[in-house]
């Protein structure tokens, strides 16, 4: 299996999602944003935490636009899966490839704790592994982690079961408690909370490894 | 534009002095022009030169076969084993901090890393000593949200883990705040780069952001008529960039890969100048820059602005010729300014030209090595008077009004606003003792620590000094880490008055026995002096950084306590109550001496430690707080009942050192008896774990209600 991991400047987590990727098996390619294809034969697309661009107009506004992201939109289009974790889940909404915005905080402070989330659905390739209503600790890093959308998105997310994460404990104020949804086709993710924080005993806790290990074995069966 | 006449008060207001003026018409031969004074008086000012505390750090020990590099360079270096070396200095950014908090703390984080990076190193954790005033003191919580939101700003941006520091509180901070940031960054010990130049002709290359107007005189003092032309165009203090930063760190490292780099140093206070200096200096070189070259963000800049500018994110380089076409390529993917300012020249010359003239011509290593020394005239800090009596108080009456200060309770408030996690190596998270991070890829980790209480060197400056790096010493080993150096952070008032240089002198003799006592060199440091406000100096405040190695993340001790298990002291309590945390907080007084640091007893503590580290589940120094506060802390983050054997407050908030609380099982706790028994140190069974009640003597509560109180503490006064 093949993940690419796309570096923007500024995004500082693109290691550690390749070491995550790594660790649940797939082969990991480096892709830069100014590159013009993605790699062959892909899998999957990581789009890794940080601040690409600085988060200086909105966050994930600018490197929604970098070259890179018209080959992910495409290849999301065509079917592939396409993970966001963090700056990357701001940067899939700013594609437009999952409804919705991403607010300041609602405590208008930086937040920086392993939360406890409900996963919502075992329904894709992400959360097969998790047991719908299960109870999982996984860390939040973020200043703009307050995910709004209208009331109609909402209800639809909530219709079609494509809201994959809920906080027990809302640490930013985001609307449904939601802290990680799917697509329409359940093939993108994009999600606040960074699972490849939570890989390795050493982390304090494995519960993030179940979410790259199943889209390990969900796509080797594919 | 005309330049200023060399008026005394022009030379005053450049911080120098009428005899440092003297000298500087002895080197030259000449009056300087406006641009030579500015470059004179920004290599002499005390923040470059140490004029005042110079002969003084050189007692400090700072060598050691782990010493790669001591001080001297941008930050200090340190094997750490197979081939690795961990690079890491603590520096102050008080008075930018006090003056416009977000930004001030902002850059000072972003200063310290570059200092890390400068050397080839990526940055892996990060730490931060906080002093403010106090919480009901009208700046106070603006400084302390502005301060911390800056701090989280630029290293969450930059992506480098906040692993650990210090905050604290105290009137003496009320008017000058103190923000000490430190960094530490992981290298190939064969892949170190320095700041001397060498080679005749090289390129001398700027990197990274533009020069601006922003910073222009803030390394020295200046006049009011002095605000008219240049003060009053931009404020002093710069404006962090860390998004910049993050790329120049990126772009530097990869340039340092492809062997272009001669040598290398970042653009910090006095920007262009002392870099520049410094490289030429070092390396027994000239240097001649074009300053028409200098990238710049704003038009019509005077060579004085672009040689004093401190806008932040720029570095200075010495390349291989041949190697421009791969390095202006590197710079160009990460669409960073690269351009060739200058060159390196035989003769001994700082040479700078602008618009086709000369703007300055002075002898650069005169400038860079004649920089006064002074041997300021100091006192002793007299004995502290003995201690007035202190009352009995009931135990946990006293631990409740500690864990609802600010200085004690849980600092959730100020870590949760820092990415603590980033990298995926932190094994610690901040919040109690030392933060610890693995060093990617490998079963090693390093364990991070800032320690100093303040008070302490007030009373008494040599003891004050020892304790600050004891404390180092067992946090670091309270994790299992052996300690490896340390960094100081030296932050006094006014070094013109005899008593605050004599705690200055004290301090600093009490880090060097303390540093050679426990084998901890001084590889890097700081000195930040004359901090006072309206006369009032701040509590002498040496801060210490420090870091230890652990071999093999199987030895780190890291578990919590369990019900069941039993709770041993290793150390001797007398019960020393003077400059104790219950006397400031609870009873409102500051007396009595220091507690005495016994630096013999504290080596063979920590040494017992460490042989012993596999048989202890978890454990923690006493510091500031006593036996009752660590104790507590401990049930506290373990969320298990604690009964503790009875005592009375001196027992309970004594703070003695050499003392660490150990948690294990019952068998590893006889076990642990006989160890010491063998190793003839003091190891007594003080409580054990037990129930959902913290219990101290006969007194008692539930552990859940002082948590609440633990834990809401610091937000229901600042938040």
């Amino acid at each position: 299996m093949r993940a690419a991991v796309v570096t923007f400047p500024g995004s500082n987590c693109d290691r550690d999602l390749a070491v995550a990727f790594e660790t649940a098996g797939f082969e990991v390619e480096r892709v830069w944003h100014k590159d013009t294809a993605l790699p062959d034969n892909l899998d999957v697309v990581g789009l890794p935490g940080g601040f690409s661009f600085g988060d200086y107009l909105r966050c994930g506004a600018i490197a929604a636009n970098a070259p890179i992201c018209r080959e992910v939109i495409a290849f999301a289009k065509r079917g592939g899966h396409v993970l966001g974790v963090c700056n990357g889940f701001q940067v899939l909404v700013e594609t437009g490839l999952l409804p919705g915005a991403l607010m300041r905080n609602a405590g208008l402070r930086f937040v920086c704790k392993p939360v406890a989330l409900k996963v919502e659905t075992e329904l894709s390739a992400f959360t097969g592994l998790y047991d719908s209503g299960t109870e999982v600790t996984i860390p939040v890093a973020h200043h703009d982690g307050n995910y709004q959308a209208d009331a109609e998105t909402l209800r639809m997310l909530d219709a079609e079961a494509r809201v994959a994460f809920r906080y027990c404990d809302n640490p930013n104020g985001s609307a449904g408690d939601i802290a990680g949804i799917l697509s329409e086709n359940r093939r993108v993710l994009g999600m606040m909370p960074h699972p490849e924080r939570a890989i390795d005993p050493l982390h304090g806790g494995t519960d993030g490894l179940a979410l790259f290990s199943g889209l390990a074995e969900a796509l080797v069966s594919a | 534009m005309t330049e200023p006449a060399m008026t005394e008060d022009l030379i005053a207001a450049h911080g120098l002095k009428p005899e440092e003026y003297a000298e500087i018409l002895r080197i030259l031969n000449r009056d300087p022009n406006f641009t030579e004074l500015g470059i004179f008086s920004a290599m002499w000012n005390e923040h470059c030169s140490y004029k005042s505390s110079k002969k003084w750090l050189r007692t400090l020990p700072t060598e050691g076969p782990q010493v790669i590099c001591g001080p001297g360079e941008n930050a200090g270096v340190v094997d750490i084993g197979d081939g690795q070396a961990v690079v890491f200095k603590m520096e102050s950014h008080n008075h930018p901090s006090y003056i416009e908090p977000y930004q001030g703390a902002a850059t000072g984080v972003g200063g310290i890393l570059r200092d890390v990076f400068t050397m080839g190193a990526r940055p892996i954790a990060a730490m931060n000593s906080l002093s403010f005033g106090m919480p009901d003191h009208p700046k106070t919580r603006s400084v302390v949200s502005g301060v911390v939101a800056g701090v989280g700003g630029y290293g969450n941006c930059f992506g480098v883990p906040t692993i650990g520091g210090e905050v604290r509180f105290h009137p003496a901070y009320n008017g000058n705040c103190l923000v000490n940031a430190f960094a530490a960054g992981l290298a190939d010990a064969n892949a170190i780069f320095y700041s001397a130049a060498s080679g005749v002709g090289m390129p001398v290359v700027y990197l990274g952001a533009k020069t601006g107007r922003d910073g222009v005189g803030g390394a020295t003092m200046a006049s009011a008529e002095f605000d008219e032309t240049i003060e009053e165009k931009r404020p002093t203090v710069q404006v962090g960039d860390p998004f910049t930063e993050k790329r120049l760190m990126e772009a530097c490292l990869e340039l340092m890969q492809t062997g272009a780099v001669i040598s290398i140093q970042d653009m910090g206070a006095a920007g262009l100048t002392c870099s520049a200096v410094e490289m030429g200096d070092k390396g027994g070189l000239g240097i001649r820059l074009d300053l028409d070259r200098v990238p710049q963000r704003e038009t019509g800049m005077t060579p004085y602005e672009m040689m004093l500018s401190e806008s932040q994110e720029r570095m200075l380089m010495v390349l291989r010729p041949e190697k421009e076409a791969e390095a202006r390529a590197v710079f160009d993917k990460w669409d960073l300014d690269f351009a060739i300012v200058g060159e390196t020249i035989p003769e001994d010359r700082f040479l700078i030209e602008h618009q086709g003239r000369i703007v300055a011509d002075l002898p650069l290593a005169t400038l860079a090595g004649s920089a006064p020394e002074y041997d300021r005239p100091w006192v002793p800090t007299p004995a502290a008077e003995p201690l007035a009596p202190v009352p009995e108080i009931d135990p946990i009456d006293a631990l409740k009004a500690l864990i609802s200060s600010p200085n004690y309770a849980h600092k959730a408030w100020v870590y949760e606003q820092y990415d603590q996690m980033v990298m995926a190596d932190t094994v610690i998270a901040p919040g109690l003792g030392a933060g610890v991070v693995r060093v990617h890829g490998t079963s090693k980790a390093l364990a991070f620590t800032s320690d100093v209480t303040p008070r302490y060197v007030r009373a008494n400056p040599v003891e004050g000094g020892r304790q600050a790096v004891a404390e180092a010493y067992r946090n670091l080993t309270a994790v299992g880490a052996t300690p490896l150096a340390a960094t100081d952070n030296l932050n006094f008032g006014n070094p013109e008055k005899p008593e605050i240089m004599g705690q200055l002198v004290g301090a600093i003799q009490g880090i060097g026995e303390a540093c050679k006592a426990l084998d901890m060199p001084i590889v890097s440091g700081n000195v930040s002096l004359y901090n006072e406000t309206d006369g009032e100096p701040i509590l002498p405040t040496p801060t210490i950084g420090a870091v230890g190695l652990i071999e093999d993340l199987e030895h780190i001790i890291a578990r919590p306590a369990r019900a069941g298990h039993v709770l041993l002291l290793l150390g001797e309590t007398t019960g020393h109550l003077g400059q104790s945390a219950l006397l400031a907080e609870v009873f409102n007084r500051e007396d009595g001496d220091a507690p005495h640091v016994d630096l013999e007893a504290e080596r063979r503590h920590g040494a017992f430690i460490r042989a012993n580290r596999d048989w202890i589940d978890a454990c923690t120094d006493l510091s500031d707080g006593g036996l009752a506060l660590a104790a507590f802390e401990m049930a506290e983050t373990a969320e298990v009942g604690l009964v503790l054997e009875p005592g009375d407050t001196a027992t309970y908030f004594g703070e003695d050192q050499g003392r660490y609380l150990i948690a294990c099982s019952f068998d590893k706790a006889e076990a642990l008896m006989v160890a010491a028994g063998r190793a003839g140190v003091p190891l007594t069974s003080v409580g054990r774990f037990t129930g959902d009640k913290l219990r101290l003597g006969t007194s008692e509560a539930p552990l859940a209600e002082l948590s609440t109180l633990y834990r809401g503490a610091f937000a229901a006064a600042l938040g």
